[in-house]
């Protein structure tokens, strides 16, 4: 699909109405003195080449954070177990009013709906997708998750696959819905709220006196430390938004105790398999972290989380 | 003044792009390049901008020890050929599709968690054309258990 192929000449007429709509509009605003230092500054104007080039050649950055439902996947490969009672209950939705509540909230119950389907817990899937639906709807997120959206997963609800895609619908609606309205803000809130939920589970989820050297879920949670600096990649493009520098707090909250875990990783060898096509990334990672710096990270996330779900 | 009027083309097509492109962009995505994911299970994110031909983008993010990934770079079919990059943090290039015919399409898993970069660049056309060629350009990734 091409979305724009525009012939220079259109796009000329074009900049030639923005640019006399420019200096329309400044002068309707300045005596006629100012109007007239408005063309020297536009007749003075040195033109860089380079400068140019740069404008034309502009580099979009993206900070991807894991959505509730990769988070859900790695929580499930590490050996995490299915735990309702560690989960926001639903009934809590009646009380986020706040912008900055209801996308917490929503990062938060599209994680626990993507736990709850990962285990096959229909009617926990049902219920957490009743709740997304609330806080979409309240955030003013049109059609993110609609009445179809619901009876598709009620008609589907033994078939795995389907819910899969379902959810995956449903959180891609809310992030290019806020991209679309320029509330990248919400959008960032919205993924920390399901990153925090997703530490919540997980540190809860290991169980006492374990090998922090050889468990699967205690090694998930240690590279946390890798998404941190993403996380705060993302807030800080967000950094005017009073609702995310509140957030950036308790970022750095856990900044503190995350860098207290060491993290070394060998070069990475690329190995392709000829036969599946599938390219492994060879590399060792050791890690160091004791049990202080453990139980501290767990008790630091569980008061977050607890604030997020008030 | 011929400068200037190049100028303010540049800066008109940078201002219409986001307020016309968007929208469809998510259409785009949703209804074309989830489809290219199967059998992986689309992540979800969106990450997806209108881009210009010559223009590159980037993407952190960090892959998890365990899981099966699919990337795929999905661009507008006008769009010339995109060259993308997976780096690891040092910039080592750990996939190059310009050695694979521009494949849009990369699988792999991971041995251990890294946070790797995903680098792209919308190639020039081919030749003077008078037309500036811009499109969507989604990168999806895809999520696969790891049955072994």
């Amino acid at each position: 699909m091409n979305i724009k192929l525009l012939h220079r000449k259109t796009l000329s007429f074009l900049a030639v109405i923005i640019a006399l709509g420019i200096i329309t509009s400044c002068s309707s605003d300045k005596d006629k003195s100012s109007d007239s230092d408005e063309l020297v500054t536009i007749d003075s104007l040195e033109i860089d080449e380079q400068l140019i080039k740069d404008v034309k050649s502009v580099k979009e950055i993206f900070y991807s954070l894991p959505s509730p439902l990769e988070t859900a996947m790695i929580l499930k490969q590490a050996g995490a177990k299915y735990n309702e009672e560690l989960l926001n209950p639903t009934d809590n939705t009646s009380g986020y009013v706040t912008n900055k509540s209801m996308a917490l909230n929503l990062g938060i119950y599209t994680t626990d709906l993507s736990y709850a389907s990962l285990f096959d817990q229909t009617q926990a899937t049902i219920n957490y997708m009743n709740a997304s639906k609330k806080m979409a709807e309240g955030l003013g997120i049109l059609n993110a998750i609609d009445e179809n959206v619901i009876e598709r997963l009620e008609a589907n609800i033994n078939n795995r696959d389907v819910i899969m895609d379902i959810i995956s619908e449903t959180i891609m609606n809310s992030s290019s819905f806020f991209e679309e309205n320029d509330r990248q803000a919400m959008s960032t809130i919205v993924l920390v709220g399901g990153w925090v939920e997703g530490l919540y589970i997980a540190t809860n989820l290991v169980e006492d006196e374990v090998d922090f050297n050889n468990n699967e879920l205690i090694k998930r949670i240690i590279d946390q430390k890798l998404t941190l600096s993403t996380v705060q990649s993302l807030l800080d493009e967000n950094s005017d938004n009073e609702d995310v520098q509140m957030i950036m707090v308790n970022v750095n909250e856990l900044k503190t105790i995350f860098d207290k875990i060491e993290i070394t990783s060998s070069k990475i060898e690329p190995i392709t398999d000829e036969e599946t096509n599938v390219t492994t990334l060879k590399s060792k990672t050791t890690i160091s972290m004791s049990t202080e710096t453990y139980n501290e990270l767990k008790e630091k996330v569980k008061v977050i989380r607890s604030n997020y779900i008030l | 003044m011929k400068k200037i009027y190049q100028t303010l083309i540049i800066l008109t097509i940078l201002a219409l792009i986001p307020i016309y492109g968007n929208s469809q962009c998510k259409s785009f995505a949703k209804k074309v390049c989830k489809l290219e994911l199967t059998p992986y299970i689309h992540d979800g994110n969106f990450n997806a901008a209108v881009l210009t031909e010559g223009e590159d983008a980037e993407l952190y993010k960090t892959f998890y020890a365990g899981q099966n990934y699919r990337i795929y770079i999905c661009g507008s079919g006008a769009l010339p050929d995109i060259e993308f990059q997976v780096l690891d943090v040092s910039r080592n290039v750990l996939y190059d599709n310009r050695k694979s015919d521009y494949s849009r399409i990369w699988d792999f898993k991971l041995e251990s968690s890294q946070q790797l970069i995903i680098s792209l660049r919308v190639r020039n056309s081919e030749g003077e054309t008078d037309e500036l060629v811009s499109g969507c350009v989604a990168i999806m990734f895809g999520l696969k258990e790891d049955t072994n």
